[in-house]
């Protein structure tokens, strides 16, 4: 539908399994050093949102990637794991005795039993009105559970203290560091799973269902069903990732389900690209990343994340993953040195015109400091006065020139790159 | 009694605001089979334009221009954005609208602030026009309901009269047809939806200073102007205007009703299950907001057509 199915469908070689593993091992060893490499305490919270958005970005991709379900309300599913799995938590916090390290499997039951409800009514449908059904169930949901502030804790949401429970292996859990190896084994064991699910006749069937829900039909198969299978295993990984998220904050709000959180899986899972398994997992590594490194920078971080997604959806449908896995074949076939050059040509322009844009949104929120008060930062380094007309045409003339500029060289880049592809793919 | 008079005139303020907002998103709809995630975005957009322009230059001179601005914001949309990602299929189009939505709702509190603005109503009509009871009812309200009207007498007319609105009919159902015909069906697409987003822009101009302007205003009205068009049958304008009254009479009236949803059962001559206690005692007022998602999902499960639909959703 939105981008060709990139499936690399393998007959089973001998070895290949064990092959196949290896990136497994790798980044298990990773996430084993990481909280090492990373610097301080930060750098450790960091890694854990990491780790539940990761799974969050690949539950989401089983909808949208493997099986062409625009889900607008994904996030329903995280939070309501993530308030049953902090039910858990206050319960051993009372004193019943539940290990903290299967309190995931509470959140997971609560996604798969609401996406088993939920997916009853919109997996019938497919496409735009799938997208608005998952819309309005979204709305529903949050305000529902504002309506009930019994079980949901209202607007302050419930909370709990993840140590409380029972020791495991000497573990109570209480440091960020404990914390962060329980998410990392979590995610890298639902990753795996994910990864699995892609190989099974359920996750070809997905993949033919995206493609073309009618000869799926004629095969025998009921659509309809397969998008019910898919939405309600998409709901529990869903809410595993809102069980890790309970344990990580101790707090569980409606925030945690609301449109933003919806639209933030939607952002990152695009831009990491959503035809590749790994492209999720890309996107919610670097999104995350942004959203704490460029918060601290500017205050119009998701204005920028924004027009990134569009800009996706407009030029590189295929996300991050896309764009490596189009170049792939160039650098096996050693010709990647032919597109190069064309890309340098292109890069004068793209800068302007990112530094336009950049220059603009950040003019304004200046302007808008400088009514309420408060003196100007300076943009890139220099000291401007946001209510004069001069900063404001640089800008404009920077994006303006940008965009002349990449109008006049994008098209030679692009026939290059599409050359060279051709020649590296031809036998 | 004045009491039931007085909901019956706010309930239909707010439905033919809802169907200046709905008509444009269904005629979009229905031609392109594009559901605009922005529209509501387009609505907000010409609120806070209102506001700058009615600052300088007076609320007359909003009314006028911001539509206008807004019209062709959208129109540049359509063309230079939407049409690119036509080639990838609906869910690109939908991304390409959710992404302009999010866009949009963070340039206006970057531009405007986060808070909401002083959009005042304009001292000629700020009076108030006839008591019902003790409640002295504004003019600007009846003003409002008659650029709605006037508004959709005119979109009425302009599609039932004119060369272009018997085209624009035309593409609503045999798009293929009309450009075998020799009719530029993209330059129609991209001018219905500048005029959908022009009339959201217009509904913001009138509508910000009575209700609030502020950045949230987008997404409280977006989901609602997506269960009108559903409900009313996508692509039909009669449909979006009966849907807008009735969610307008229901969202507008149950705020006054301040009862108990277990007093209602018991009321019926149901008895109240002991589960969920906090269930029953929700007011059916704090339950209304939650009627239009309900009405969305069941239409949409249920009849897809919605009320005057010919096509499903």
């Amino acid at each position: 539908m939105l981008a060709p199915a990139q499936v690399i469908v393998a007959r089973p070689r001998a070895g290949s399994a064990l092959r196949s593993m290896l990136p497994w091992v790798l980044v298990a060893a990773l996430a084993l050093v990481m909280p090492h490499v990373v610097p301080g305490g930060f750098g450790l919270s960091l890694l854990c949102r990491m780790g539940i958005a990761i799974v969050f970005a690949l539950s989401f991709n089983m909808l949208l990637g493997q099986g062409g379900m625009l889900d607008f309300g994904h996030a329903v599913f995280l939070g309501l794991g993530g308030f049953l799995a902090m039910h858990f938590m206050r319960l051993a916090d009372a004193g019943w005795w539940l290990p903290l390290p299967l309190l995931p499997l509470a959140g997971a039951v609560g996604g798969l039993l609401a996406a088993i409800a939920a997916g009853w009514i919109a997996t019938r449908r497919a496409g735009t009105a799938f997208a608005m059904i998952t819309l309005g169930v979204a709305e529903l949901v949050v305000a529902i559970v504002l309506l009930l502030p019994g079980t949901f804790g209202g607007e302050e949401g419930l909370s709990g203290d993840r140590s409380s429970g029972p020791r495991v292996l000497g573990f109570d859990f209480g440091t960020q560091l404990q914390a962060y190896h329980l998410i990392a084994a979590w995610a890298w064991g639902c990753a795996l799973l994910m990864w699995l699910y892609t190989r099974t006749p359920l996750g070809r069937l997905a993949n033919a269902v995206r493609d073309n829900a009618e000869r799926v039909g004629f095969l025998g198969y009921n659509p309809a069903r397969i998008r019910w299978l898919v939405f309600a295993l998409s709901g529990l990984f869903a809410g595993v990732a809102g069980g890790l998220a309970a344990l990580n904050d101790e707090i569980v709000t409606s925030g945690n389900m609301g449109p933003d959180a919806s639209g933030g899986v939607l952002l990152m899972t695009f831009i990491g690209g959503i035809g590749t398994f790994w492209g999720p997992v890309v996107g919610a590594i670097l999104i995350t990343f942004l959203s704490v490194a460029l918060s601290t920078v500017t205050d119009a971080w998701q204005l920028y994340s924004g027009l990134l997604f569009v800009a996706m959806v407009v030029w590189a449908p295929g996300g991050l993953s896309g764009i490596i896995l189009a170049h792939a074949p160039l650098v096996r076939a050693g010709r990647l040195g032919r597109v190069v050059p064309g890309y340098l040509v292109c890069l004068p322009g793209l800068v302007l015109a990112v530094a336009g844009t950049v220059g603009l949104a950040e003019l304004a929120f200046r302007l808008q400091a400088v009514r309420n008060g408060a003196s100007p930062r300076p943009v890139f380094g220099i000291a401007v006065d946001p209510g004069s007309l001069l900063p404001w045409l640089v800008a404009l003339a920077l994006l303006l020139a940008g965009a002349l500029l990449l109008r006049r060289t994008a098209p030679p880049a692009r026939a290059a790159w599409q050359e060279a592809s051709v020649a590296s793919t031809a036998p | 009694m004045e009491q039931l008079a007085l909901i019956v005139l706010n309930s239909l303020v707010y439905g033919l605001l809802l169907f200046m907002l709905s008509v444009g998103l269904t005629l979009i709809f229905g031609m392109m089979g594009v559901l605009n995630l922005a529209h509501a975005s387009f609505y907000m957009l010409g609120a806070f334009l209102a506001y700058t322009v009615s600052i300088r230059l007076g609320f007359w001179a909003a009314l006028v221009v911001v539509p206008v601005l807004v019209g062709g914001v959208g129109a540049v949309v359509e063309r230079y954005g939407l049409r690119t990602v036509h080639k990838h299929g609906h869910v690109a189009e939908l991304l390409f609208t959710f992404g302009l939505a999010y866009i949009i709702g963070e340039i206006v509190p970057l531009v405007w602030g986060r808070n909401p603005v002083p959009y005042r109503v304009p001292p000629e009509l700020d009076f108030a026009l006839f008591q019902i009871g003790a409640n002295a009812y504004p003019a600007y309200r009846l003003f409002m309901m008659g650029v709605a009207i006037a508004m959709f007498l005119a979109l009425f007319l302009a599609l039932a009269r004119t060369r272009l609105g018997l085209v624009v009919r035309a593409a609503l159902t045999h798009p293929d047809m009309v450009g075998m015909l020799g009719h530029d069906v993209p330059k129609v697409f991209t001018l219905v939806f500048g005029a959908g987003c022009a009339l959201a822009g217009l509904a913001g101009v009138i509508a910000g200073n009575a209700y609030t302007t502020e950045p949230g205003m987008a997404r409280s009205l977006g989901a609602i102007v997506f269960a009108v068009v559903v409900m009313g049958g996508l692509g039909s304008i009669w449909g979006a205007l009966i849907a807008s009254l009735l969610i307008g009479f229901v969202q507008v009236g149950s705020i006054s009703l301040d009862l108990p949803l277990g007093a209602v059962l018991t009321r019926l001559g149901v008895s109240i299950p002991s589960v969920m206690p906090d269930l029953w005692s929700i007011s059916i007022a704090r339950v209304a907001p939650v009627v239009p998602y309900l009405l969305l999902v069941l239409v949409l499960a249920v009849r897809p057509r919605g009320l005057m639909g010919t096509r499903s959703a």
